[in-house]
């Protein structure tokens, strides 16, 4: 089935965080994962997660230049719910028999070995945040998740000028990059 | 050129916001200098991996608050499966739970009927019931002991500056409670004082800036697990004119206060908050505002200094988000709110009567 470019225009704005676009592909698709997942010995919050890591999915892709979407949003999307609930089924070893399926599907593997990548960097990242204690991580996410500016940070942490609060950042920046590549590199 | 000057040049430099003429001059230096090359291409590869993160985090949020609207708006539903398809369900996935648990039962069943043909005493059953009187009478004076070794101990240490910061409220019983962030600024060390003015030592799990939510655990040993909370928590939004109460502690001692909503965003069209007319002072900050039901509708924080009554409050469901991105993170803190109240049906008196039992002062230190 064609491409239309109404579609291609959805998978674009879904990379740069639009919020339009994400809930228009959600209420078009989640009902459909929602009953895959529970008639085939899932519970409600499976679903949300499979769905949810599968919009992910979908938004690596779309930000990576090397992918070319080749089939409907709703098939990949499937697709990739299915692949995903699939090996959660086996890892737990609730499976004796096939899922069954609900729609077409399109091969996903390697999409999601480099989804798996990714998101074991993102892990690591969660991970060193995590060890790197209050407030450097409030810090460090206020100024790489929430972008907020050096002004602002100084003023929510106290600090008496935007120098000070830089000086902080530049500490558990330094913390951060040590507990980050001690994984990384291993990994 | 010291190391944090470095950085933050290599950083900019990464960002593409250093000027033509300075981009040309660390170049060559980079050029000329290997050590700082490796830097900048370490640094690089970070900074892809913050910004990525940051990214990441940015979506989930985006999907978390997408869930949340579509299912308020009734546009997704989550289904529940019912008759046997959920008990087939049910079945396969707990079989061997089942199993295990069934063949325990019956070890022990017969472990236990063994032991007490085996040691059952001879002495008639009136005996047993006094002794148990006695202990329970043991128990009695040991905890009024306790309660009055707690009044004389005062846990905070003496030169110690205190901050009364604030107020804030039980969300699980296990010790969790939310109070608003910047009650927390500065803080060394939390304490919480409940109406019996009791302290207890706590601990910030998280803070989380943009809604202005403290999450905090009460990490004493003198501290047990409250009864299960009265008040419910709503994730709805709460319609205008609806009537709402606050309990908070602009004071040493608890002060209740009523009122109304009054717009359904906050300050600037702030869309995460509440605005309220009900009248509040410093301190009160952190409290819990609830409605008619007795279900939290969000956390009072902020009052705007140029008019008077007008007060804002984050909303409730920025609880479920702060728990939800807690989900996400390395060590879960399992915080599990339960959204019923059970004080739908009584009256104003007996509804402050049982919530102020979870109603903390909240005592920061800051040295």
């Amino acid at each position: 089935m064609s491409i239309t470019d109404q579609e291609k225009a959805v998978f674009k704005a879904i990379g740069v965080n639009d919020k339009d676009a994400i809930e228009s592909v959600y209420k078009d698709n989640f009902s459909l994962i929602q009953h895959f997942v529970l008639y085939n010995n899932g519970s409600e919050d499976d679903a949300r997660d499979i769905f949810q890591e599968a919009m992910i999915v979908l938004y690596e892709k779309s930000k990576s230049p090397d992918f070319v979407l080749t089939c409907q949003i709703k098939t990949y999307l499937y697709s990739v719910c299915r692949r995903l609930w699939l090996k959660k089924l086996q890892q737990n070893r609730r499976i004796e028999s096939q899922v069954e399926n609900f729609d077409q599907i399109v091969p996903v593997e390697d999409d999601l070995e480099e989804h798996e990548k990714l998101n074991k960097q993102y892990l690591i990242m969660r991970t060193a945040m995590g060890k790197i204690g209050e407030p450097c991580k409030s810090l460090i996410e206020a100024f790489y998740v929430h972008h907020k500016n050096m002004h602002e940070i100084a003023e929510f942490f106290g600090y008496t000028n935007a120098d000070n609060a830089k000086n902080q950042k530049y500490k558990c920046l330094v913390r951060l990059k040590k507990l980050f590549f001690a994984q990384y590199k291993n990994a | 050129m010291d190391q944090l000057q470095l950085s933050e040049m290599v950083e900019k430099y990464l960002r593409g916001e250093l000027s033509g003429a300075e981009k040309v001059a660390f170049e060559e230096m980079r050029m000329n200098d290997p050590e700082l090359d490796q830097m900048v291409v370490e640094y690089h590869a970070f900074l892809d991996q913050i910004e990525n993160y940051g990214a990441i985090r940015r979506f989930k949020s985006t999907l978390y608050d997408t869930h949340q609207t579509l299912q308020e708006d009734g546009l997704i539903k989550e289904l529940r499966i019912r008759g046997s398809a959920r008990i087939v369900n049910l079945w396969s996935r707990y079989r061997r739970v089942v199993m295990v648990a069934a063949s325990i039962a019956g070890i022990t069943a017969l472990f236990i009927s063994g032991m007490i043909t085996v040691f059952s005493p001879k002495t008639p059953l009136r005996d047993i019931e006094e002794l148990r009187r006695k202990v329970s009478s043991l128990e009695k004076q040991s905890s009024t002991q306790r309660v009055e070794l707690n009044k004389f101990k005062n846990k905070i240490e003496p030169g110690a500056s205190v901050k009364f910061g604030g107020t804030g409220f039980i969300i699980d019983p296990k010790g969790y409670m939310v109070t608003s962030a910047h009650v927390l600024k500065d803080a060394k060390k939390v304490y919480v004082q409940n109406q019996d003015g009791e302290d207890f030592l706590a601990e910030i799990i998280h803070l989380d800036a943009s809604s202005d939510i403290a999450l905090l655990k009460i990490n004493d040993l003198d501290f047990k697990a409250t009864k299960q909370l009265p008040y419910g928590f709503t994730k709805t939004s709460t319609d205008l004119s609806s009537p709402v109460f606050t309990l908070g502690y602009p004071k040493d001692e608890i002060v209740y206060n009523e009122g109304y909503l009054s717009a359904k965003s906050g300050l600037d069209g702030d869309t995460l908050s509440y605005q309220l007319a009900i009248s509040a002072n410093p301190g009160n900050s952190g409290g819990p505002v609830l409605n008619k039901n007795g279900e939290v509708i969000g956390i009072l924080n902020a009052r705007q200094a140029s008019a008077s009554g007008v007060v804002f409050a984050t909303k409730s469901k920025n609880i479920y988000r702060l728990l939800e991105s807690l989900k996400d993170s390395e060590s879960p803190e399992h915080v599990r709110i339960h959204n019923a109240s059970s004080i739908k049906k009584v009256d104003r008196m007996q509804q402050v009567k049982k919530v102020q039992d979870y109603v903390y002062m909240v005592k920061v230190v800051l040295n």
